[in-house]
């Protein structure tokens, strides 16, 4: 029998396939549909402190525009309701999910403010979570800010939120810091019981004919496992942690992969956003029959099996990979 | 704090009885009585419970007409019902008043009083709509405060109940209605031991039901229907003793003690003044103060006025009365005086007290102020051996000489009142900030309470002013804090210090507070010489500080409410500082709290970082400043303008004479471009060098102040030095002429529109564009040089080019020119439009609405006229009746044309064959023959100058129709879809030429964004608190199916071109046209500025497909119906969620805001299945045949 079962911050999951952060965790009868096709937890989509703020003041500021201006017309819009503008909405969620899934739900949070991380954080523990993962993303356009300033503070904010709840937390990282190893240490260090690698960002493109930017969001593919492959390959080897892979894991072999990098667990969204839950049962199928195959008998057995203190070649991670790539190229007759 | 005293204000204060004591409630939104229906509406939508544990059911009618209907069957059926409604909405109740009476129906209806439009409309406080409906047999009970307001709402619940006569109670529109006042709230239970369960089962036992059949509204005849009309009277008889048990039922359960005539004052009174309303509090003050002073003076306030009751009426006037004067809030021209007057009169004459002599007069019409010193004045009048009898007191009236001199510097302000004046913009919160203030003093402290707030005219940068007053005594004073008598004068503007006279209201030793630029040591510098003067020689304390520079730091932006709310509790020290900010935090949190902490947080922010910036000044002994106030109109207005118009700009529009002004109602066009009002911050600056002169800018722009010509380059000799042109780039005109793009500086609103619609983007920085935003104040005086030299350029001549494409239909001349209009209003391009393609031969009609007030509303319009002073002839008659209004004006240009053929005939000898052919089949399909016909006339009319046959005399004076005329109807969707549709679907019908605008905002946007049947499924609107659940009416279908009216749906932003096609195809089609025109409006909650891209959006989704249907093309054996706009390739949402009004209610209902999504997707796909369907119809002739 291939024992397909992890732990992942001090959770016990049947299998190593986790829903990342995505739109899917809204609606709680689909989320029900993933856990019933296999998936063995479910991260949230991100409570982001800044659309609170922002949905907070955009509705503030069009109930009041033009009010208060005209005798016939005080206000131009109804007045009355309360407003789902408040966490509450995320928090009923949580509770929603913890109540309607029979896995670990893991809540996500992004802030802005050092009182919104802490305060979100409680209540979403609160709320029902198992697990809460920080989204830390701030992408500095301030050329007087330094790398050290930003991962001081990146680094506090983690030891803040780990004193205010007392669930496991992990750290969603971003591939764009200058000394990784560091910083992860560094994040640790702080309290985290896990990392998330890597945080992916949609990037702005611009429109030619109307000299526009134009956000469109493009899904992963299987080659983008490579970053956080490599990276948890290498931290994975030096830091001891609970890793968990995402971006690009879309089969059983990119899973395969991120398990023997050393990560506790694979999260993918791209796949269930193309594909439902349907693309579950054949993975997790495909996972097991490859590990029968190959005489694998358990998830743990082959963690880190590949990370690079247990590769042949340690330094096939290191700037050599690169060499090695541009090496392989040869002229064709 | 006493936990049982609220500040509420007068519709408030009555809806929230009506609603606890009703089932149904029917409502319509009309000035000043709407928000009773919005109060109603929310409640219900949030499951508010009335007094026996049920929701009223709340439902909004198309006109107060069918709210009346409505009300008429449910209480037939033995409902408890109500409504809300004021002037003009009163009059269209009054056939179901009858009958409601005449079945002797318990109900009642609650009015907050208003002017009726007989001149001119006017929204504000009055009597003459409920004395227009004396006559219904209706019960009509007067409340004067709104304590009252409310009280008067539950007795007159009980009083018909137990009478079975219908009940209106009402009180003064605006000063009652929106006054905020410290009262007592009835609580459910003292409600409760008002009513009688009994006689609202006997109500209910009086419906109509199969289970005890019975008939009523039967036909009468002779015989028997003037003895029916008696046989009620006993009921009518039993209703004083009625009200007054109710009363002193109310007295019992409450300790307010009220009667149906209120005397008060001297016991030995020799003269009295008869009042009725809010007015009543202004003259008892007064007695209380001459009565101390030992005037045998008094006041009888009347509270029920019907059925007038002469033996409670005789009992209550002292006997040692000599003389009483009566105030009407009313006129009734050619009457022998006005109703109370008639009334007292007759009541003096059958009570047998006929001796006193009796003088009646007029007062406070439109909300005009009514003070202690014209009630002085009144009282100075009859003590007079031979006092002037229907007079009025409160105006100039230098004609007919009726009014009574007022000693304007009577006052009899308590000791102990404090008073206080904020001037506020619109947009900068100071009211609602004021709301708050005046609901902590009356709440928190002991003090009594007042609010009273007043607004411009305008749509945009509007100034408002706040009056607040408090003190240990109960405030009696519903009129403005006069002039000398503020202690505190508050400038939340530091612009309006050029514009507004706002020291004269500060006493002498008060404060003034000011948002300034500029800190304590700078200021004195950068004061107005008569501010300088003011503050020095009234002696007032001065303090300064800079909220825009708060505002921006804690992200209050242009909000500069709760800044000055907190300096003002700093300075005036009515409560300790921390416990005032404690106070002002709690209104925040009880204000904004719902909306988001973030909203919370922004203004705690801005409250704590008050205090801090808040300086006193220092006051220096001399007038330094050289800088004096702008003059409100230039000196070059001309006379009328600056005489009456100017002085209304100014403040001044009270003491006007009545000689000044004209007897009709009719007043010059063009006046807008005399008052500059200087608004925007930024305004858009041309790039001459990339722009591709397309014209855009031009014709999106709301308010006509971007435009364009193109002229002989000869005529640039003199230009400003900053004047900018470059080479024309119209086929029409290439050599030799120049181009210049220019914008007012003075009369822009900032909205950006027209830096939203330009195609070009400059190649170097793709931000910028052909016009860019830049920062108004440096570029006004050079600017404005400009625009003057700019207007100077002639015109060119209309025949030259064709107006079919945008940029060259922008050469025409707006005759619509700086509206009041919002900023960003989506409305006024199209009226612009119409005015530069026939504004020169064009009558309009305008239906009531947003249109007609910023078309239409004192002191300046907007309507002009070009170079030959020709322009649209404009005229407002109802809400309810425009499309049959316009309809009337076609007929009159018809017929006077026919008339005018058929007299033209008879002058074939006389003026030439030549000509009277010439004339009576000239084709005027174009400009060129518009202008050859028009010169054709103007030689008829030259030869016939010199004939004294009368008949030429009238060919003269009807010759102007033998010129083609162009009647547009224009109105919202208030008045198309709903109140109107009856009248507009019979002109529709009729066939006739007449060109309907329907400028379609999909709510009541004048009275506030109440639902209209336009409202989109699954947007909320007021009357559609928990989101409309029914699809918007597809009214160009409906004037599809007759198959002979040119229809077309169009969204400027979506396709400007269209727009442009349909409103040319629709006046040349000779036959009733009518184009609805998607109208972005500040109601559906988004930056107007991106009103381009949401109304593509509309487009894209399908909830606004475009289309033309053109009968012509019937007749050509083609279809129609054109769509112009593609399958909907864009989810509804997609459109939808950009806006708040949709938005909102995911916010507050997921569930239903997802259903009602569903629905709306749904909608606009079957729509577009629909037309699709229609327009793929085969309308030619079967060939195979």
């Amino acid at each position: 029998m291939t024992n397909l079962s992890t732990t992942y911050l001090g959770l016990k999951l049947s299998n190593p396939l986790v829903a990342s952060a995505s739109p899917i965790s809204k609606n709680i009868d689909k989320s029900k549909k993933m856990a019933d096709a296999g998936i063995s937890a479910i991260v949230m989509y991100s409570l982001f402190e800044e659309q609170i703020i922002h949905e907070s003041l955009e509705l503030d500021h069009f109930l009041s525009r033009g009010s208060d201006s005209f005798a016939e017309a005080l206000t131009y819009l109804p007045d009355g309701g309360m407003y789902g503008v408040s966490p509450e909405k995320y928090l009923n969620q949580v509770a929603g999910l913890k109540k309607a899934l029979n896995i670990p739900v893991i809540g996500s949070l992004n802030g802005v403010s050092k009182g919104g991380w802490t305060n979100y954080a409680k209540r979403i523990q609160e709320a029902g979570a198992d697990a809460l993962e920080l989204n830390l993303y701030y992408l500095s356009t301030d050329p007087n800010l330094t790398s050290t300033e930003l991962e001081d503070a990146q680094v506090e904010l983690v030891a803040e939120v780990r004193s205010a709840i007392t669930i496991p937390l992990s750290v969603k990282l971003s591939p764009y810091v200058t000394s990784l190893p560091n910083f992860a240490k560094r994040i640790i260090e702080a309290g985290a019981n896990g990392l998330v690698l890597f945080n992916r960002f949609y990037q702005p493109d611009f429109d030619l004919d109307e000299l526009d930017i134009v956000h469109s969001l493009d899904l992963s593919t299987s080659a983008e496992v490579r970053l956080p492959l490599r990276w948890i390959s290498i931290l994975s080897s030096k830091i001891h942690t609970d890793y968990a892979l995402t971006s690009g894991i879309h089969t059983a072999q990119d899973v395969l992969k991120a398990m023997m990098a050393g990560a506790k667990v694979a999260m993918t969204a791209s796949t269930l956003l193309e594909n439902g839950e349907r693309a579950i049962p054949p993975l997790l199928a495909d996972l097991e029959t490859w590990m029968k195959e190959h005489e694998y008998e358990s998830i743990e057995q082959m963690q880190g099996s590949m990370s690079q203190k247990n590769v042949k070649e340690p330094a096939a991670f290191e700037r050599a990979n690169y060499m090695k790539v541009l090496s392989s190229w040869r002229d064709l007759p | 704090m006493n936990k049982n005293i609220i500040m509420i204000d007068g519709n408030e204060a009555t809806a929230s009885v009506a609603h606890r004591l009703n089932e149904v409630i029917a409502i319509y939104p009309i000035t000043p009585s709407s928000a009773m229906g919005e109060f109603s509406d929310e409640w219900s939508a949030k499951g508010k419970k009335n007094i026996w544990g049920t929701v009223p059911l709340v439902v909004e009618m198309q006109s107060e007409g069918g709210a009346a209907g409505t009300v008429h069957g449910a209480l037939q059926t033995g409902a408890l019902t109500t409504t809300f409604t004021a002037s003009q909405g009163l009059l269209l109740m009054i056939p179901n008043m009858y009958k409601i009476a005449g079945e002797l129906t318990s109900t009642v209806f609650h009015v907050a009083a208003r002017a009726i439009a007989a001149h001119a409309l006017s929204i504000y406080g009055d009597h003459q709509d409920v004395m227009a409906v004396r006559q219904t047999g209706w019960a009509m009970l007067s409340s004067g405060s709104v304590q009252e307001a409310q009280d008067f709402a539950a007795i007159a619940q009980a009083a018909t109940l137990k009478s079975r006569v219908p009940f209106l109670h009402f009180f003064d529109g605006f000063r009652t209605s929106h006054e905020v006042s410290k009262i007592t709230p009835l609580s459910d239970e003292e409600l409760r031991l008002m009513l009688d369960d009994d006689l609202i089962r006997a109500h209910r036992a009086r419906g109509l039901s199969p289970e005890r059949p019975v008939l009523r509204g039967t036909a009468q005849n002779p015989d028997v229907y003037f003895q029916m009309r008696e046989a009620a009277n006993p009921y009518y008889a039993a209703v004083p003793a009625i009200v007054q048990e109710m009363m002193d039922k109310f007295a019992k359960i409450t300790g307010r003690h009220y009667n149906l005539f209120d005397y008060s004052g001297d016991p030995n009174a020799e003269r009295v003044i008869i009042v009725m309303g809010s007015g009543g509090e202004v003259v008892e003050e007064t007695v209380n103060y001459l009565a101390k002073k030992g005037e045998k003076v008094g006041v009888l306030q009347v509270r029920l006025y019907r059925p007038f009751s002469v033996e409670h009426f005789i009992k209550v006037l002292p006997k040692s009365v000599k003389s009483i004067a009566v105030l009407d809030r009313t006129k009734e021209p050619g009457a022998t005086g006005e109703p109370l007057y008639m009334d007292v009169v007759s009541a003096l004459v059958e009570g047998r007290r006929s001796n006193i002599n009796v003088i009646g007069g007029r007062y406070g019409l439109s909300s005009k102020e009514f003070t202690p010193a014209m009630a002085k004045a009144v009282f100075d009048e009859l003590a007079k051996p031979e006092p002037k009898n229907h007079f009025t007191v409160g105006i100039n009236d230098d004609v007919s000489n009726t009014s009574l001199t007022v000693d304007s510097s009577f006052s009899i302000e308590s000791e102990g009142m404090v008073s206080c004046v904020f001037f506020g913009l619109g947009s900068d919160g100071t009211v609602g900030a004021n709301k708050n203030s005046i609901k902590i003093i009356g709440e928190e402290t002991k003090n009594f309470a007042q609010g009273y707030f007043y607004y411009d005219s305008k749509k945009s940068g509007t100034v408002t002013m706040s009056h607040l007053r408090f003190g240990p005594k109960a405030i009696r004073a519903p009129y403005l804090i006069e002039a000398n008598q503020a202690n505190f004068v508050a400038c939340h503007q530091y612009s309006f210090l050029e514009r507004v006279d706002m020291l004269k209201y500060a006493k002498e030793g008060g404060i003034f507070l000011l948002n300034s630029l500029y800190g304590p040591e700078e200021i004195w510098d950068n004061l107005p010489k008569e501010v300088q003067s003011d503050i020095i020689n009234k002696k007032l304390k001065f303090y300064v500080i800079n909220g825009y520079d708060v505002a921006e730091k804690t992200g209050m932006g242009g909000r500069m409410n709760t800044i000055m709310q907190t300096a003002f509790f700093a300075i005036s020290g009515i409560l300790p500082r921390e416990a005032a900010i404690a106070e002002i935090k709690h209104a925040i949190e009880k204000t904004y709290g719902k909306r988001g902490e973030a909203v919370v947080k922004k203004n705690f922010e801005a409250v704590d970082a008050t205090v801090a910036n808040l300086h006193e000044v220092k006051v220096p002994a001399e007038i330094t400043s050289k800088m004096t106030r702008r003059l409100p109109v230039p000196n070059e207005a001309p006379g009328f303008v600056k005489d009456v118009l100017g002085r209304i700009i100014d403040s001044d529009g009270d003491n006007i004479p009545v000689s000044a002004f004209p007897v009709d109602g009719t007043f010059p066009t063009g006046t807008t471009q005399w008052e500059k009002r200087n608004i925007a911050l930024e305004i858009p600056v041309w790039d001459a060098d990339i722009c591709i002169q397309c014209g855009k800018c031009v014709m999106i722009c709301p308010h006509a102040v971007i435009r364009h010509k193109v002229y002989d380059e000869k005529l640039l000799v003199g230009a400003p030095e900053t004047f900018k042109h470059t080479a024309s780039k119209f086929k029409e005109f290439p050599e030799g002429y120049a181009y210049t793009l220019q914008v007012a500086p003075e009369d822009c609103t900032g909205c950006t529109l027209c830096v939203e619609v330009c195609p070009v983007k400059n190649k170097s920085a793709a931000g910028r564009k052909a016009i860019n935003m830049e920062a108004q104040p440096p570029l006004r005086e050079a600017e404005a040089k400009n625009w003057d030299f700019f207007l100077n350029i002639p015109d060119l001549d209309r025949k030259l080019f064709n107006p079919a494409t945008i940029k060259n239909s922008q050469l025409l001349r707006p005759l619509f020119e700086f509206s009041g209009a919002c900023a960003g209003c989506g409305e006024t391009p199209y009226v612009k439009l119409v005015s530069q393609l026939f504004g020169d031969r064009a009558v309009i009609a305008n239906a009531t609405g947003c249109s007609s007030i910023y078309g239409g509303n004192l002191p300046t319009t907007p309507w002009a006229q070009d170079a030959n002073g020709r322009g649209p002839a404009w005229s407002n008659s109802l809400f309810e009746d425009n499309a049959e209004f316009g309809l009337g004006m076609r007929l009159t240009i018809d017929k006077q044309n026919e008339y005018a053929r058929e007299l033209l005939k008879s002058f074939e000898q006389s003026v030439g064959m030549e000509l009277v052919e010439a004339i009576l089949h000239a084709d005027q399909s174009d400009e060129a023959g518009i202008e050859a016909q028009r010169r054709r006339v103007s030689e008829l009319k030259q030869k016939l100058e010199k004939s004294s046959d009368s008949r030429a005399k009238d060919l003269i004076s009807l010759a102007e129709n033998l010129v083609k005329k162009s009647v547009w109807i224009i109105g919202g969707d208030g008045w198309a879809y709903d109140i109107g549709y009856g009248g507009l679907d019979h002109v529709l019908a009729s066939g006739r030429n007449v060109n309907i605008l329907v400028l379609d905002t999909e709510v009541y946007s004048n009275t506030g964004g109440q639902s209209s049947k336009s409202t989109p499924r699954a947007a909320v609107a007021k009357f559609a608190m928990s989101g409309k659940g029914m699809p918007k009416k597809d009214l160009g279908l409906i004037a599809m199916s007759y198959g002979y009216v040119y229809v077309a749906k169009v969204a400027m932003g979506a396709n400007d071109q269209q727009t442009l096609k349909a409103l040319l195809e629709a006046e040349a089609y000779d036959g009733p046209s009518l184009v609805i025109a998607y109208s972005p409006c500040i109601a559906h909650g988004y930056d107007m500025a991106r009103s381009l891209d949401q109304a593509k959006l509309a487009v894209q989704s399908g909830h606004w497909p475009m289309f033309r249907y053109d009968p012509r093309l019937a007749i050509e054996g083609k279809n129609p119906l054109q769509i112009e706009s593609k399958e909907p390739n864009i989810p509804f949402s997609q459109y939808a969620y950009n806006e708040t009004r949709y938005k909102m209610l995911t916010q507050m209902n997921e569930e239903r805001a997802e259903e009602l999504m569903k629905e709306a997707q749904h909608d606009a796909k079957s729509r577009w299945a629909l037309y699709q369907q229609m327009a793929s119809m085969h309308y030619g002739e079967d060939k195979k045949e």
